[in-house]
């Protein structure tokens, strides 16, 4: 095999000395899993499992037209901010599919920050500062500035607190504040991608290694890319690249909660109020499977010998204890309880439409 | 520890025989690079097997990965419990984690396997 140049983060040692299996992920060394994806999975639902996710981006824009630029590349409404909150939005092209899926947090009036997916920072860097010509507003990546730790589990309060000082149980969902952390000067923020209460935490590079293994030695479990992605489908969080991309809107993959038609005009605006108006023309839907197997990424929804859809992500559910997935289907065909069939290797098997999320917290 | 008394495919399964049977499973090096596994699927006793062809699949949360038969023969037994245990396969991968008993057509076929010493430099070279 020809060497490759991976990326590694500043975590990269101590990963490997954890014993993470570390596999290339989109260039970045970065590992699938520690113990098992099992173990990990169900430490994240029952106790504190903890992320290196400093693969992710981070993008800051400022200046006095910093909203106005938000406002115009985005579908949710950047305006509700205030200072220490955050918000889920997509960043749209013209034709309302989807550049990436975007975390915003305002830090203060004109100053936002970002967070991206690792495998689009550039591109939505430069869609950005394309965007802002003529604009005063400064966009910049700034994704080397930080280690990004995401903790995650019911535990994660109570760790957390014994490194800091922040009033957390003050911090609500969604909400971010700067604090120190173990003595480093960091940002905490409530939000997570396990469907958990949880927290993403920057952190100076330098400083991430040294609160890593803090956290590990509390008794956090270290969890990798596996574990968040079962966590996160079983939660039905979008992964960009498998269930939605430039190709699928929000409303196709049934997000309609970040998209604010009454905002005003922003990318991708009329596209999504013609599929308000009369429906988009397929939907993102969570399916179980009725026969055996597990349909997985990309495999396709047939119906009479006909393509009709495909599965966009698909695992067995650690806490189900089944196979679960996503899956586009034609919005005729979408309606919970109904039956579809999968190409599973080149054999029809049957799946059904459900609810989701697939598993949602227990209320504390 | 690649078990002596076995021998090895590049597939990574391996085949243990006696008296004309060859009881069949995926190796070490194999369950743990699929990670936990969640099930099966298998043949049915009475299928006739030849060397190479797919018998069957094995999904772990992370991924699926064809089965394919070190040995031609009639599959004389298949391991119901996997059914219900498939995480035997992580945790006894010679022992109770087998998958298929056969009876084999032709034991020469034998010869063209590797016996634990190949096949654990094969791994290494599979990992680097």
């Amino acid at each position: 095999m020809p060497e490759t140049e991976l990326k590694k983060t500043p975590l990269n040692e101590v990963e490997r000395e954890l014993g993470g299996k570390m596999v290339d992920f989109g260039g970045w060394e970065l590992p699938v899993q520690y113990s098992g994806i099992l173990e990990e999975h169900q430490a994240v639902r029952e106790r504190a499992g903890l992320f290196d996710v400093s693969h992710m981006g981070e993008v800051t824009v400022k200046g006095p037209d910093a909203l106005s630029l938000l406002q115009r590349a985005t579908c949710n409404d950047v305006s509700k901010l205030d200072d220490g909150r955050a918000q889920y939005n997509g960043l749209l092209y013209p034709t309302a599919g989807f550049v990436d899926d975007i975390w915003v947090g305002r830090r203060a009036e004109n100053d936002y920050i970002l967070v991206v997916n690792a495998s689009n920072v550039e591109k939505d860097f430069e869609w950005l500062a394309d965007l802002a010509k003529g604009l005063e507003v400064e966009v910049r990546n700034v994704s080397d500035d930080y280690v990004l730790l995401a903790l995650q589990g019911p535990q994660s309060q109570r760790v957390l607190q014994t490194l800091t000082d922040a009033d957390l149980p003050q911090l609500k969902y969604y909400r971010f504040t700067p604090a120190a952390v173990d003595g480093a000067a960091g940002m905490i923020s409530r939000s997570g991608y396990t469907g958990e209460d949880g927290f993403e935490i920057f952190l100076p590079p330098g400083d991430g290694p040294r609160v890593f293994r803090k956290l590990i030695d509390a008794g956090v479990q270290p969890c990798g890319l596996g574990a968040r992605d079962t966590l996160r489908l079983e939660a039905r969080m979008a992964l960009y690249g498998n269930d939605i991309d430039h190709t699928t809107t929000p409303l196709e993959a049934d997000l309609g909660s970040i998209v604010k038609l009454e905002k005003g005009e922003f990318m991708g605006r009329d596209v999504l109020q013609r599929e308000r108006a009369e429906g988009p023309k397929r939907k993102l839907v969570g399916f179980e499977m009725v026969d055996r197997g597990i349909a997985r990424h990309g495999y396709p929804v047939v119906d009479g010998g006909e393509e009709i859809g495909v599965v966009t992500s698909g695992t067995h559910s650690p806490t189900l204890k089944k196979p679960i997935g996503l899956a586009y289907l034609p919005l005729g065909k979408s309606a919970p309880g109904t039956e579809f069939m999968v190409l599973i290797r080149g054999k029809e098997t049957r799946a059904r439409v459900v609810p989701t999320p697939f598993y949602k917290r227990p209320k504390s | 520890m690649t078990p002596e008394d076995n021998k090895y495919a590049k597939s990574h399964e391996y085949v243990h025989v006696e008296a004309g049977i060859g009881t069949i499973g995926i190796t070490d090096y194999a369950q743990k690079e699929l990670g936990d596994v969640v099930f099966v699927e298998l043949p049915q006793v009475g299928t006739q097997l030849e060397a190479a062809d797919e018998l069957g699949s094995i999904e772990s949360v992370k991924a699926v990965s064809e089965l394919f038969a070190p040995v031609s023969g009639e599959v004389v037994e298949i391991n119901e419990t996997l059914a219900e245990k498939p995480e035997l396969i992580n945790t006894d991968p010679y022992g109770d984690g087998w998958m298929i008993r056969v009876r084999l057509s032709d034991p020469s076929e034998l010869d063209d396997l590797m016996n634990a010493e190949e096949y654990e430099e094969y791994c290494e070279t599979e990992s680097h």
